[in-house]
Formats: structure tokens, sequence, C-alpha cells
């Protein structure tokens, strides 16, 4: 067994538009984090990653349901009661340039953490906060500097230090390389790793690029609409897709590779994603499914093993695909029989 | 003669912290009906030099030439650049949102947008025109939307619209900038697939800006890779990714994320301030290959092979192939 660090158990987060709808940015999501592994949570804007990420880290009340962390219900915690518990959940953020006061010195960015949890003053604080810069690539000596003087990469290493400076066990990591260029982005992955193996820490690494999260995940969640369609071990997700949606994709996912682009078959969905204050009934995925049937728009599928698959292996989809199953040639019949 | 030549082109900013040299010797031709893909990351000029080209940058330090169809674009005066631009050469942005008028419906802005060019063109006829333009882009239900608010587009659908104003006039060249960077990967193969489809059907050729490889790698003839504000190599589509001879491309060909679990292989360092840049080569400081004659700037020479093939790199070229794999 391995050990779950955190689990989440049938999240929901609505929010309330001003026309009285709500819109189900997380509509029923259950899942386990396992320590020491980094979980890839992947999908198209509002597909709900973000607020599922925010849920996790109880920056955002639960409409329903619970999250645990190390066995402790955190979701109806008072932000005083969750206080101790930050040290352990930390964020690091997608906007290098939003998450960081740019009226305040490096030094006491990176050593907010030590003065909010009362842990190192004078000093001592700034001793550490020098050894966080340097564990993270940046330049101890740059400690006096604001954060208008460093590039978007380096910024990116004070978001980290600042994430790390209280050793957390869950880092959950909201598209922390999207902003950046791609030579940089690779430096930021490579930090992540080394610090991950070096703290035994475990990610929740949230990106929109499949490439990105393949590289870093053990295990990914691919989500769609506020729910999960598919959750699978990395390897299995790409070599044994299951639901219509992550292999669509997959394929339209650009590869920097001229003759694999020039051979593999491509999906190309139609439509846009629909709105997520009112959400297709049924599989939400049945209005743009190659595959959906009449009963895709009846009945909602569960996240299940499916096929011959591994409980590790779940997808949420009556009609599977099988592995070399083509679906560029595949046609939608919703009509009635 | 190609359709755009542009040779030389430099472009700088004076700034109160010295002079931006944003562009540095840029040149590059662009065939007829053909994709050229400008590669690079932030502050590399790519986006600078098109908009130069079109004359939109003011203020700024021009010189060089960009000769389409035969007028320099450089030395022509506002008037005519009007008359090109739209009409001859249709341009798309990365931000449809802030393209498009937020106040006027997307349908005038078109109907708008042609008479502006051809001014015998009836209302009736022009609207006519509009709604065929949506629809060939791919806008459901075209001859209703028309008269929709660009607010009421979703973000696909919008670059769609832009498209769709950018083809109105049946350009010869089409310049998009970074066109599907804010879009998902689901839409973006949607809008890749559009711009193919009328690339094929009108034969226009397009100047592709773009940061991401797998877009070249889908939609490129051919490649010019741009660093601080100069080309370190310029090659057909296959010849970049499996002959390329500059360490910067085979840099960021090895920063992507490999499919293997292996440990990525960044480009160490940031790029140069394009205020004070280094004497000679513009990479050395960030290269692993790095050697004396890196201290004088390398020209951009045919490495051999094809002979659209160019890097501007002081190492040899028969160990090309060495390198590269």
């Amino acid at each position: 067994m391995t050990d779950v660090l955190l689990k989440v158990d049938d999240v929901r987060k609505e929010f309330p538009t001003h026309s009285k709808e709500v819109v189900q940015a997380v509509a029923g999501v259950s899942l386990e984090v396992h320590k020491g592994e980094t979980l890839g949570l992947v999908g198209e804007t509002g597909c709900g990653k973000s607020s599922l990420a925010r849920c996790m880290a109880h920056l955002y009340d639960v409409t329903s349901g619970s999250v645990w962390f190390e066995g402790q219900e955190i979701s109806k915690l008072s932000r005083k009661a969750m206080r101790p518990l930050r040290r352990d959940v930390q964020v690091i953020f997608q906007d290098p340039y939003g998450s960081l006061n740019p009226r305040r010195r490096v030094g006491s960015i990176i050593g907010d953490p030590f003065a909010i949890h009362n842990i190192a003053s004078g000093n001592e604080r700034k001793k550490k906060v020098q050894e966080l810069m340097e564990l993270v690539g940046l330049n101890p000596e740059h400690y006096n500097r604001f954060p208008a003087e460093f590039s978007g990469g380096q910024r990116q290493r004070i978001g980290v230090a600042r994430a790390l400076a209280l050793r957390p066990k869950l880092v959950i990591c909201d598209e922390p390389v999207s902003a950046l260029d791609v030579s940089i982005q690779a430096q930021i992955i490579n930090l992540l790793s080394d610090l991950q193996r070096e703290f035994d820490l475990t990610y929740v690494f949230i990106s929109h690029d499949l490439s990105v999260v393949r590289h870093v995940s053990d295990r990914i969640a691919v989500m769609y609409l506020g729910k999960i369609v598919e959750l699978a071990p990395t390897a299995e997700l790409f070599g044994q897709t299951r639901h219509p949606y992550t292999r669509a994709l997959l394929s339209a996912l650009p590869v920097a590779d001229p003759d694999t682009a020039d051979s593999r078959e491509q999906i190309i969905l139609g439509g846009d994603i629909p709105s997520a204050t009112n959400p297709p009934s049924g599989c939400r995925f049945h209005t743009r499914c190659p595959k959906a049937r009449l009963d895709c728009a009846a009945e909602e599928p569960v996240l299940e093993p499916v096929l011959d698959d591994k409980p590790g292996h779940r997808t949420a989809c009556f009609y599977p695909l099988t592995v070399g199953e083509d679906l560029s040639t595949a046609v939608p019949d919703l009509k009635a029989s | 003669m190609a359709l755009l030549e542009v040779r030389d082109l430099r472009v700088s900013f004076d700034t109160p912290d010295g002079t931006v040299r944003a562009v540095r010797g840029l040149s590059f031709d662009v065939e007829a009906g053909q994709t050229l893909a400008v590669v690079g990351e932030s502050g590399s000029g790519k986006s600078v030099s098109t908009q130069t080209i079109t004359g939109l940058t003011r203020g700024a330090e021009v010189s060089g030439t960009a000769y389409f169809d035969g007028t320099d674009l450089i030395t022509a005066d506002q008037a005519t650049l009007r008359r090109l631009r739209g009409a001859r050469i249709g341009m798309i942005f990365q931000d449809p949102l802030s393209s498009l008028h937020p106040q006027y419906r997307i349908g005038w802005q078109i109907v708008e947008m042609i008479r502006a060019h051809d001014l015998e063109i009836s209302k009736q006829a022009a609207r006519k025109r509009a709604a065929e333009l949506l629809t060939l882009v791919g806008i459901p239900r075209a001859a209703e939307r028309i008269d929709d608010y660009p607010h009421q587009f979703s973000g696909g659908m919008r670059q769609r619209v832009m498209i769709a104003m950018a083809m109105a006039l049946d350009p010869a060249l089409l310049i998009a900038d970074e066109p599907t960077t804010a879009l998902d990967v689901t839409v973006q193969a949607q809008v890749l697939n559009v711009m193919r489809r009328l690339q094929e059907q009108f034969g226009t050729a397009i100047i592709l800006i773009t940061h991401d490889l797998g877009v070249v790698a889908e939609m490129a003839d051919e490649v010019v890779v741009m660093y601080a504000g100069a080309v370190m190599e310029r090659a057909p589509r296959r010849d970049i990714f499996y002959r390329n001879h500059h360490p910067y491309t085979q840099g960021l060909l090895a920063s992507l994320p490999a499919r293997s679990g292996d440990r990525l292989t960044p480009i160490q360092g940031t790029p140069p301030s394009l205020i004070s840049l280094p004497k000679g080569c513009p990479f050395a400081a960030r290269c692993a290959h790095v050697f004396d004659k890196c201290s004088e700037p390398p020209p951009l020479v045919d490495v051999g092979g094809d002979p659209r093939h160019q890097s501007a790199c002081w190492l040899p070229h028969d160990v090309n192939e060495a390198v590269a794999s």
C-alpha cells in the first residue's frame, strides 16, 4: 500500500454569477495523492484544474465534499486552525510577475514564511533565506534586490524558494512553467525534480501542456468541465488511452518532429468547450465526442476501471477506446433508434 | 523573385536606459504560397521585425529593405502602406479580443474593412461577402452570428473571425503573430487546420511567428530561428529538426520535455540585454561549444547540404552530423 498524503472526496466547488446561475468549476472529484509522487492535473481552460488545486490547498472553501491531509479533514478548518498545516502544504503559482509584491525586497519575500510562523528572525532568518536562494539557483548576494530586477525564470525560482522555506510535504504547482520560454522552462522543471528527490516532496502539478505533465508526472488525471474523465499512471495514459477526450487532447498536441507531425492520426474536435454554468447532460463530453451514443447524453459515466484495466487506471466512459482503435473515422450517433 | 524579400533589416528603439537593438540585420525571403515560420523566445525580435515591415513600429529607428511585390515597405509612405495592409497583406495577432472592437458587431467590422479597400462594393455585397468568409473559417450559423459582438464568441471563434477579416480581400501574404498561443490545444488544432486549408485554397503565403516548435513542425515549409535580434539558423523544416547546425537550435530542441522520464537539458543562463549586447556571437555566454573565435560576430553562411540551409556559428560544418546526434 502506498501512503495517502492527500485525499479529495467528492469535492464540488461552485461560484455564483451575477445572473443567479452557478458555475460548476469542480463537479464532484475524488482522488488520492500518494506520498512522494507527482500527480499531474491536465485539462483545457475552464476544466476546473486550478479550482481543484485551490480546494486541495484549502485556499478555497469547498461547496461540498471534503479534503483530507494526512488523515485530517482540512476543508472545513478555519483560517487560524489551518495555519499550522500551511507549513506542510505550499503552492507555487503561474505568474511570477503577479505573485511577488513588487515593492518588497526578495530577501523579505522569501523570509515571510519564517516570520509568519515565528521560526527565525534577524541574522538567522537572513542566513536561512540565503541558503534557500542558493538552493534554487539564485545568487544569495541579490538578497536586497526587488522582483523587477529579476527575469521571469529567476522570479519563478523566488516563488519556489518561498514555497520550500518551511520544508513542506506537499507542493501544489499551478502552471509553474507556463509563462516561461522553453529553455528557461526546462531549467525550472529540472530544479523542481531535484528538489523533489532531495526533500522527498510530493507534487500536484497542474498544466495545460501535456508534454510537460507527461515529463514530470507519475500519474495523470485528465479533467474536462469540472470532472476527471481519466486517471492513470503516465505510461498507461499514453499507451492505453481509454477516454476519447484524452485521445483528442493527445492528438491535438503539436509535436516537434516533422515525421510524426506528417504521419500521425489527428482528431480535430468540433465546437468549443460548453459552458460550466449549464453543462451538458450525461457525459459532459458527449457534445464533442466522436463516439457519442444516445445513452451518453442520458446517463453520467462513473470513473472506474474499464475493459481489463488495473484498478489504478480509471476512465469515465461508456464506450472506452481499445488499443489501436481509430478514432479519426468515428461518427457520433445521438439519434433515437 | 520571392513575394517578400527582406534584406538587412535593423530596428532599434531609444529608451531612457539606452538604445534597444531589437532587430540586427535580418534577411529572409517568403515565397508565394509557402509558410515561413519565425521561431524564437521572448525578446528575440520576431514580432518587432514583422511589425516594422508593415509599418507598425512608429518611433523606431529602421534601416534595410523589405520588397513586397516590387514596393519597398520600409521607405513606403503611410498611404501606400495603408493600401497594402489588409488588402495585400493580412495580419492576425495573438490576442483576438484586443484586435476586435468590442462595441461593434463583427459583421460590421468585416464590412468596414472590405469597404475601406474596395470603394466600389455595395454594403449588401460586402455583407454577403462577410457571411461567406465566416462560413469559410468554420463559424457555424454564420448568417446569424454575423450580428454578434466579439464578446459573444469564444477565443477560438474570435481568432477565426480575425482570420476571416485578414483573408477578406484575398491577400498574397498573411502575417500570423502567435495566432494560437492564447488558445487551448484542441482549439489550436482547429485554427491551424483552418489556416492550412485556406492556404491550399487561395495560395496565400504565411509568415508564422511562434515560440512553439511543435507548431513549427506542423506548419512550416521553411524556418528562421532568431535569438537576440539576429538569425541564428535558417533552413527548410526537416533540416531544422534533423540536420540542425546552430547550438541554439539544438538547445531549443533539447529543452523540450522529452518523451521519456529523462532529465531535460535546458540552455543555461538567460538571454543578453538588447541594450548592451556582446561584441561577438550573442549566444556565446550560454553556449556549450564556445571557443575563442566566438568573440567575433559569426556571419550567416551556408552549411552545405540544402542550399537554403544557413547558420551563424563558427563551429565547423563537417561536425554537423556529430553535434546534432
